[in-house]
C-alpha cells in the first residue's frame, strides 16, 4: 500500500514528445476496437463471413471469372468503410457524449495530435484486416493479377475520405443518431456500392451517379488494380480525393468536441 | 503548436512566472439570454488552496471551465498563471478535474492512467498513486463498472499525474464516501505542501473550512464574500443547545442582558446570540433549571460557514 508522502508532488510540468503522447493515445484506440464486440463484428466479422459466402455460393451473377476475384476487393474496400466511417464514427461520437474528446482537451495533446492518433489507430485496425481478409481470400482460391502496391494508395485515400466522413458525422450529430446513421449509410453503401453486387446491374443512368459514390471508387479501383492488372487507378482516386477533402474541410468547419 | 515537437519544460522565468494562479476581473458569460457569470472578480493565490462555495446555478462550473480553458468569456479578462486560458502552453502546467465524466466507459482505469501519464513528461507513477487513492484493485475494471466514488478518485488520480503547477477540482468528494473523502483532503494537503496551487468548488462547508486558505462565496454570477475561513466567520460566538421543540422564547430574552438574540432553527435546535460568556450561560441554564427544560448538546462555538454561507445566499432551494 502505497502512502501519500512516497509521492513527489513537486510541480514539475511539461509535455511527453509528440511521438510519445500520439502512440499512447493510439495504442488506447486500438485496444478500445479490439475489445469492442460491435466493432469487431462489424470489421472482422460481417466481411469474412460475406467474403466466404459470396465467394463459394452463387448467390450473385458476376459474369463470368473467379467469384472470389471479383469478391475479395469489394470486401477489402468494405473493412476500409467500416472501420475508418462506421466504427471511427460511432467511437469519436460516443467520445464526444462522455466528454472524453473535452477532458483530452485538457492534456498537452492537442486536437491534431489527437485526430494524428485516431488515424494511426485506424490505419493498425485495418492493416489487420487485410491480412486477415487477404489470407481468406487466398485461401479460397483467389488469385490476384496485377500490382498489389496499386492498392496501397487507393486504400489509405479510402481510409481518408471515410474518416472525413465519419467524423463530419461524429462531430455535428448527436451519439445516437450517429450509431445508427452510420449503420445505416453502412447498409446502403454495402448494397449500392459494387461490393457485391456489380454496378452493371443498375440502370445506366443511376450507374454514373453510383460510380461516385467513395465506396463505389474505392471498390472499381481495387477491382482495376487487384483483379483487372490495370495500373495507375486515376478516375478512382480523383473520386477520393474529392470526398477526402470536402468530407474533412467541411468537418473542420462543424465539429463541436463537446 | 509550442511543445509538442520537444519537450516542454516549464522553469523559472518562464511566461507569467510570479502571476497569482488565476486573475479574473470583470467575468461575464451568458447562455442564451441566462447570464451565468455577471461581472466576476476574484484572485486565487500561488501555492494555496483557492474554495469556490455557491449554491447550484451560482457560476461555479462556468468560471472554473473558463479557467480551464474550455469556454470563452462574453466579457472581462481571465489569466491563469499570467496566461490566457487558451494557451496550449498551459496544458502540460494544468491539471483538471471536471465535475463528471471524461473517461471512456469500457477504459479499464489503470490502462486509462497510464495513458494520460504518456502524455506528460515527468508523470507520477500510475500504480503509486493508484494506491494511495485506494484504487490498486481496481486497476483491470473498466470505467462504467467502477462505484461513483472509485470514478471521481480515477479522475483525480489524472488530474495530478502529469505534476502540474496549478490544479483544478470541480466539486473532487461531491458522491464520495467517509473514507474517500478524507484520501481526497489529504491529497489536497499534500498538493498544497508541495507548492501546488489548488483552486476547488465544493457545496461541503467543513471541506472548504479544513482545506482552503481563501474562501470565495459567489451567488447570482458574482463574489458575495471572500476571506480566510476564519474572517469569514467571524470572531462572534453563539450558544447552541437542542431541547424540546416550542420554548417560549420571548420568556428567556426578557431574563438575558439586552442586545441578546435567541432563535429556533430548525425546530428543537436553539441559538443564542449576543454577550455570549460565562454570565449568559449562566443565565440560559438557570432559565431551563427553573422551567424544566432538559438540554442537549449545550455549546458555544463561533458561527460556522454553513451559517454565514446561508446568511449570504438565503435559504431558498435552488
Amino acid at each position: 500500500m502505497s502512502t501519500i508522502a512516497t509521492l513527489d508532488l513537486t510541480p514539475r510540468p511539461g509535455a511527453a514528445p509528440l511521438h510519445r503522447m500520439v502512440l499512447a493515445q493510439a495504442g488506447a484506440e486500438i485496444r478500445a476496437m479490439l475489445r469492442n464486440g460491435e466493432q469487431l463484428l462489424l470489421t472482422m466479422i460481417i466481411p469474412v463471413l460475406l467474403l466466404v459466402g459470396f465467394s463459394t455460393a452463387p448467390l450473385v451473377d458476376i459474369g463470368g471469372g473467379a467469384r472470389v476475384d471479383f469478391v475479395a476487393p469489394g470486401i477489402l474496400a468494405l473493412a476500409v468503410m467500416s472501420t475508418a466511417f462506421t466504427g471511427q464514427a460511432i467511437a469519436t461520437g460516443f467520445e464526444r457524449r462522455y466528454g472524453v474528446l473535452k477532458r483530452l482537451g485538457a492534456t498537452p495533446l492537442s486536437r491534431a495530435g489527437l485526430l494524428l492518433a485516431k488515424t494511426v489507430a485506424v490505419v493498425a485496425v485495418e492493416a489487420l484486416q487485410v491480412v486477415v481478409i487477404v489470407a481468406v481470400a487466398l485461401a479460397l482460391g483467389w488469385s490476384p493479377h496485377g500490382d498489389p502496391l496499386w492498392a496501397v494508395p487507393l486504400l489509405l485515400l479510402g481510409t481518408a475520405a471515410f474518416s472525413g466522413l465519419g467524423l463530419l458525422m461524429a462531430g455535428t450529430l448527436r451519439a445516437e443518431a450517429t450509431l445508427a446513421g452510420a449503420n445505416l449509410v453502412y447498409l446502403v453503401l454495402l448494397g449500392l456500392g459494387g461490393v457485391l453486387f456489380p454496378l452493371d446491374r443498375f440502370p445506366a443512368g443511376v450507374q454514373h451517379v453510383l460510380g461516385l459514390l467513395p465506396i463505389s471508387a474505392l471498390t472499381s479501383g481495387l477491382r482495376t488494380v487487384l483483379s483487372d492488372g490495370g495500373g495507375f487507378p486515376g478516375g478512382a482516386l480523383l473520386v477520393l480525393l474529392c470526398w477526402t477533402v470536402a468530407a474533412l474541410a467541411l468537418a473542420a468547419r462543424t465539429f463541436r468536441w463537446e | 503548436m509550442p511543445g509538442v515537437d520537444s519537450t516542454f519544460e516549464s522553469t523559472l522565468g518562464s511566461a507569467g512566472d510570479g502571476a497569482p494562479a488565476v486573475e479574473i476581473d470583470g467575468l461575464v458569460k451568458r447562455y442564451g439570454g441566462t447570464t451565468a457569470v455577471d461581472g466576476l472578480t476574484l484572485t486565487c493565490a500561488r501555492g494555496a488552496v483557492t474554495a469556490i462555495l455557491g449554491p447550484n446555478g451560482a457560476g461555479k462550473t462556468s468560471t472554473i471551465e473558463i479557467c480551464e480553458g474550455f469556454r470563452r468569456p462574453d466579457g472581462g479578462t481571465v489569466r491563469v498563471l499570467g496566461l490566457d486560458p487558451a494557451d496550449p502552453a498551459l496544458r502540460p502546467r494544468l491539471g483538471i478535474m471536471p465535475q463528471t465524466g471524461g473517461v471512456p466507459p469500457a477504459a479499464r482505469a489503470g490502462e486509462w492512467l497510464r495513458v494520460v501519464s504518456r502524455f506528460y513528461a515527468h508523470p507520477l507513477d500510475p500504480d503509486a498513486l493508484l494506491g494511495v487513492l485506494g484504487l490498486t484493485g481496481h486497476t483491470r475494471t473498466p470505467y462504467r463498472r467502477l462505484s461513483g466514488g472509485q470514478q471521481q478518485r480515477l479522475s483525480l488520480a489524472a488530474a495530478v499525474i502529469g505534476r502540474p503547477e496549478l490544479v483544478f477540482l470541480d466539486e473532487p468528494t461531491a458522491g464520495l464516501d467517509p473514507q474517500a473523502r478524507h484520501a481526497c483532503w489529504d491529497l489536497v494537503a499534500a498538493l498544497r505542501a508541495a507548492g501546488v496551487s489548488v483552486v476547488l468548488t465544493t457545496h461541503q462547508m467543513d471541506e472548504a473550512e479544513k482545506l482552503s486558505d481563501h474562501v470565495v462565496v459567489i451567488d447570482h454570477g458574482r463574489v458575495v464574500a471572500e476571506g480566510t475561513p476564519a474572517s469569514l466567520t467571524g470572531a462572534e460566538r453563539q450558544l447552541r443547545f437542542r431541547a424540546r421543540p416550542g420554548l417560549d422564547l420571548e420568556e428567556l430574552l426578557a431574563a438575558l442582558p439586552p442586545g441578546s438574540a435567541a432563535k429556533e432553527s430548525p425546530s428543537g435546535h436553539y441559538i443564542i446570540e449576543g454577550q455570549v460568556g460565562p454570565q449568559l450561560l449562566a443565565t440560559v441554564t438557570a432559565w431551563c433549571a427553573t422551567e424544566g427544560v432538559t438540554t442537549e448538546d449545550l455549546r458555544i462555538e463561533r458561527r460556522t460557514l454553513e451559517d454565514v454561507f446561508l446568511e449570504l445566499t438565503g435559504r431558498e432551494l435552488r
